[in-house]
């Protein structure tokens, strides 16, 4: 099994006192599986995906990649974790504006300590990055930046993609292709994914999907 | 994983250059007037310590005449005959170079700079002819003399044998001091029964003259120091900025699997880098700011102290070295804030929107309490505060809590002048002003700083330049001043000018150590001169009567503060108590004075015979006078000088004096320009956004670079009208208690509306200047980099 999550619970201190987020997750995911995250605001989507990519730690329960307790692991366990093992794809890109494309592509993969160039050569030439390899991030378009970002994510062949909403700053013919790539390329890798998503349609294109509602699976 | 981040790390500078240029200018600049102002005290330190070598006042007990005039050779001898192991010592001036003769076959070892390896061997030294060490600069002086060049050589100074020295210098069996060797023979004759009439003279631990000029290079020290706040304020700003933009890459780095230590680690090493390349710049352009003010300061010793410093650099280690520690120890102060902040940044909140903003009220409460604690610091020191140290950190308090609540303040006027604003477009001005002030308050303090510094110390000078104008006026009361080379040439004067002068006054005054205080006795002659002219302090009834009359004297404000003595106590001289019946003030002397009755002087010290004069006379008659006198009696031209050529030379000397300061004082107001350049640079690329609204609501852009300039000028003059009251007490506290301390004299303060209101224009004008190129960048924005703002696909 890639992922196992069992009984996560996870509390945040707010103005008007505490508020359970997650009130017991239990999912699992194997390798090569698609898993889409829905559900509305505040369900606790994105805190979910957070706690499986080592951002941040559940209150109770555990959470176990490749049979490995992430919940046990410390600040440095955690950081490897997201260098080698997970890829995030965050929403807003969080692209570094002062590296060239290319370095933008590389740099996870160097952070991991696995850089490969002709990996780094075939996933720009597929994701149509080739001519832009040397302009900087603010030169790209939004749909752009966006493949840089999954090309990025996927350069250290992570063993679980977490991917936020993806495609939520892209218009709509923009969003498909750029998720018909990141299926095509996560697909060839082998590696597991799981999906953020509001959108029904792209829920639709998932191996299965999991609706969370107030902190729980629907 | 260390390459990539280090790569992505400094490709953040890569991409803004002008910050980088920021952090590296703003470094170097405040190393190097920090480097630069310790160049010329080190420089000037080690020609104290080259010049107590070569005396060995630091290191050997020394003989003296007990009237400190010149020993008979014969007592040299006498002395060694019974068993003294002592060496002698003349000395003297030729022009403008210092003669010291010794005898190296008996001074110690390490004395002088006469060292046989230097090129010389001690059979040239002794031969008749001379042979002279000394420095470069010295030995361009001694054309046509053997001079052995050493750089250890004191500067001005020649060192050669006694028997050449005395010859040189008039000074034939005549001896100025005997050193007195260490581990003397037990047993020996004591010194009352060979020599009564010398003494001995301990050893100083540290040179006169480096105590002496101790206050002067405290006060460049302390100059240096606030030029180096002030760079320091633009590292901080900097810094800060930088770290502001990058805090959404460094979330990303760490969300990618960068370890959060890793990375603070190689941020300071990123910082630790540039830091060393702005501090190699600043000690570069330090050396070049030192050797620019080194003959200024050189100036300034010798017409104040009379002490000769090197006026060639030197590249000392211990210099640049600390040159380079300030750079790194600066950069960490600058950075520190930063780096905690980025330790305690969570990884998963959200990125602030606005750079610099945040976390400001939370800031402002802090300023403010600091301020209030520095201030009130500074309000108990100014009662208490009676030493140099004091009176320091008293500045320091001002100053720092000052600038720390300069932006509470403004704030406070900002939003009053918001809520009083009616149109549309003031309103906007003024909000916007109260929103820019966090980015800018670094840089306005710095303004401050520059400002208060320059109202405060041209207010100390031009105070100081009035009192010794009119102290100048009191004391060169006599038309005409003649200076005699010896005995017969001051009897022929005196019998020439007797009947053609209203009164002849002698000016003769002997050495002495006066309650541990270096100190000179005048005898001076009953004239209204005196009474009429010399302001006294504090004096007893008929202080001037018994002064006369040989019964009490007169001391002068140093003497007074250094010993604590005042009227009614008793100093003693050659044995003699008398008492103290008046302190006069004596501005520009470093060091005690004490003036008693010409009749009693004559008894006190009857080997001083005087060897000038001031002479009384129609100021008129002066010219045919001194032609007359040079036929009469042979005595040169050149060795009268007139009433007003000697005002005149004293003025020129002290207005020297201050070239320094005046000189740092303009650097300190260009660094604060600059750091409002820079801000308002560095501000510009985040202003788009937050303007791009008002552009697109109707706003032209030309109206908003004009308005852009605008609140530059306007924050410039707010904060000079800050900086006014500030710059006055700096000023108070430099009269009334670093100048008591360092010098030993209070100065009046006077005030100088004109200059304030000079210098307050030229600080608006820095502004203007400083504002002119981001506004115009600004109102040439393209319209598509506004446009941008609103995309979303930015």
């Amino acid at each position: 099994m890639l992922l196992t999550v069992q009984d996560i619970h996870k509390t945040y201190q707010t103005a008007d006192g505490p508020f359970a987020v997650l009130r017991g997750i239990d999912l699992k995911l194997q390798a090569g599986e698609t898993l889409a995250l829905t559900g509305e605001s505040g369900s606790g989507k994105s805190t979910l995906l957070h706690l499986i990519g080592g951002l941040d730690t559940p209150d109770q329960g555990q959470i176990a990649l490749l049979d490995q307790d992430i919940a046990a692991l410390d600040d440095n366990g955690r950081a490897a974790l997201r260098r080698g093992t997970v890829g995030v794809v965050f929403q807003q890109f969080n692209l570094i504006p002062s590296l060239r494309v290319a370095d933008n592509i590389a740099f996870q993969a160097r952070l991991a300590g696995q850089h490969d160039p002709a990996w780094d050569a075939i996933l720009a030439d597929r994701m149509g990055l080739t001519p832009q390899l040397n302009k900087y991030p603010e030169q790209l378009s939004g749909g752009q930046q966006q493949r840089v970002a999954i090309a990025r994510t996927l350069a250290p062949r992570p063993r679980l993609v977490l991917a936020d909403e993806p495609t939520g700053n892209l218009d709509e013919a923009t969003a498909a292709t750029v998720l018909d790539l990141m299926l095509e390329l996560v697909a060839e890798t082998g590696a597991g994914l799981l999906m953020v998503t509001h959108s029904g349609n792209l829920a639709g294109r998932m191996s299965r999907s999991l609706h969370l509602r107030a902190g729980q699976v629907a | 994983m260390t390459g990539a981040a280090l790569q992505a790390l400094l490709s953040h500078w890569w991409r803004n250059p002008l910050q980088l240029f920021t952090l590296l200018a703003g470094l170097a600049l405040a190393t190097a007037l920090w480097s630069g102002v310790q160049a010329v005290n080190a420089e000037a330190r080690a020609s104290y310590d080259a010049a107590a070598a070569t005396l060995g006042e630091a290191q050997y007990d020394r003989l003296v005449r007990r009237d400190g005039q010149p020993m008979a050779q014969g007592t040299y001898v006498q002395l060694r005959r019974a068993g003294w192991l002592v060496s002698p010592v003349v000395q003297g001036r030729l022009e403008e170079v210092r003669i010291v003769g010794i005898e190296p076959l008996t001074a110690p070892g390490g004395l002088a700079p006469v060292a046989p390896d230097e090129g010389a061997g001690i059979a040239a030294f002794l031969s008749g002819e001379g042979q002279f060490f000394a420095n470069a600069e010295t030995a361009a002086q001694l054309a046509g003399l053997n001079v052995i060049i050493t750089p250890q050589a004191a500067p001005g100074t020649a060192v050669t044998d006694i028997g050449v020295a005395q010859r040189m210098l008039g000074k034939p069996g005549q001896i100025d001091s005997l050193i007195v060797l260490p581990d003397q023979p037990k047993g020996r004759a004591d010194l009352t029964e060979i020599a009564p009439e010398l003494s001995v003279q301990a050893a100083q631990e540290g040179s006169d003259i480096a105590r002496l000029t101790d206050s002067l290079h405290l006060n460049l020290s302390a100059f240096g120091l606030l030029s180096f706040a002030v760079g320091i304020f633009i590292v901080h700003g900097a810094i800060g900025l930088a770290f502001e933009q990058r805090r959404p890459v460094v979330r990303t780095m760490r969300a990618l699997g960068m370890p959060l230590r890793r990375l603070i680690f190689l941020m300071g090493i990123e910082l630790m880098i540039f830091a060393l390349i702005a501090g190699v710049i600043g000690v570069a352009l330090g050396y070049v700011i030192a050797a620019l003010l080194l003959p200024d300061v050189a100036a300034t010793l010798h017409g104040l102290y009379g002490t000769n410093v090197s006026g060639t650099l030197q590249l000392r280690p211990v210099w640049w070295l600390s040159g380079l520690a300030i750079a790194l120890g600066g950069t960490l102060i600058a950075a520190s804030g930063a780096l905690y902040q980025m330790t305690n940044m969570p990884l998963l909140a959200a990125a602030h929107p606005r750079a610099l903003a945040m976390a400001a009220g939370r800031r402002a409460v802090i300023l403010g309490v600091a301020a209030f604690v520095l201030l009130t610091i500074a309000a108990m020191m100014m009662v208490i505060a009676n030493s140099l140290v004091g009176g320091f950190i008293m500045l320091a308090a001002l100053l720092i809590g000052a600038a720390l609540g300069l932006p509470l303040v403004l704030d406070r006027i900002l939003l009053v002048a918001s809520k009083t604003a009616r149109s549309v477009t003031a309103q906007w001005f003024w909000a916007d002003t109260r929103q820019q002030l966090p980015g800018l308050s670094l840089a306005l303090m710095a303004l401050l700083l520059a400002m208060s510094a320059n109202v405060g110390v041209s207010t100390m000078v031009s105070s100081f330049r009035l009192t010794f104008t009119g102290f100048l006026d009191q004391r060169l009361a006599s038309e005409l001043y003649v200076r005699t080379e010896n005995e017969a040439q001051a009897a022929a004067l005196e019998a020439f000018a007797e009947p053609r002068t209203e009164i002849i006054l002698p000016i003769q005054s002997a050495k002495a150590l006066i309650a541990g205080q270096p100190s000179e006795v005048f005898g001076s002659r009953d004239h209204t001169t005196y009474r009429d002219n010399w302001v006294l302090l504090q004096q007893a009834p008929q202080a001037w009567d018994t002064t006369f009359a040989g019964q009490t004297v007169l001391i002068n404000e140093q003497l007074s503060r250094r010993a604590g003595l005042g009227v009614g106590d008793e100093v003693v001289l050659q044995e003699t108590p008398f008492a103290i019946a008046g302190v006069f003030g004596d501005y520009g002397n470093p060091i005690g004075q004490v003036v008693l009755g010409a009749e009693v002087f004559a008894t006190l010290y009857p080997a001083v015979t005087p060897q000038r004069f001031g002479l009384r006379m129609d100021p008129a008659a002066v010219p045919d006078f001194v032609a007359a006198l040079e036929d009469a009696t042979g005595i040169p031209a050149s060795q009268a000088v007139n009433q007003a050529e000697i005002k005149a030379i004293s003025l020129a000397v002290f207005d020297r004096t201050f070239t320094v300061t005046s000189a740092l004082n303009v650097l300190t107001l260009a660094v604060a320009g600059f750091a409002i350049l820079m801000s308002l640079l560095t501000l510009a690329s985040m202003r788009v956004p937050q303007l791009a609204p008002a552009w697109a609501m109707g706003m032209t852009r030309r109206q908003i670079g004009r308005l852009e300039l605008l609140r530059a000028v306007m924050l410039a003059l707010l904060t000079a009208v800050v900086a006014l009251p500030l710059g006055l007490a700096l000023a108070w506290a430099l009269l009334a208690v670093v100048n008591v301390a360092a010098f030993g004299w209070k100065l009046p303060m006077y005030l100088f509306p004109l200059d304030y209101a000079r210098m307050g224009l030229l600080a608006l004008l820095a502004a203007a200047l400083a504002a002119l190129w981001p506004a115009r960048r600004l109102a040439r924005t393209p319209p598509a980099d506004l446009l941008k703002v609103f995309s979303n696909e930015r």
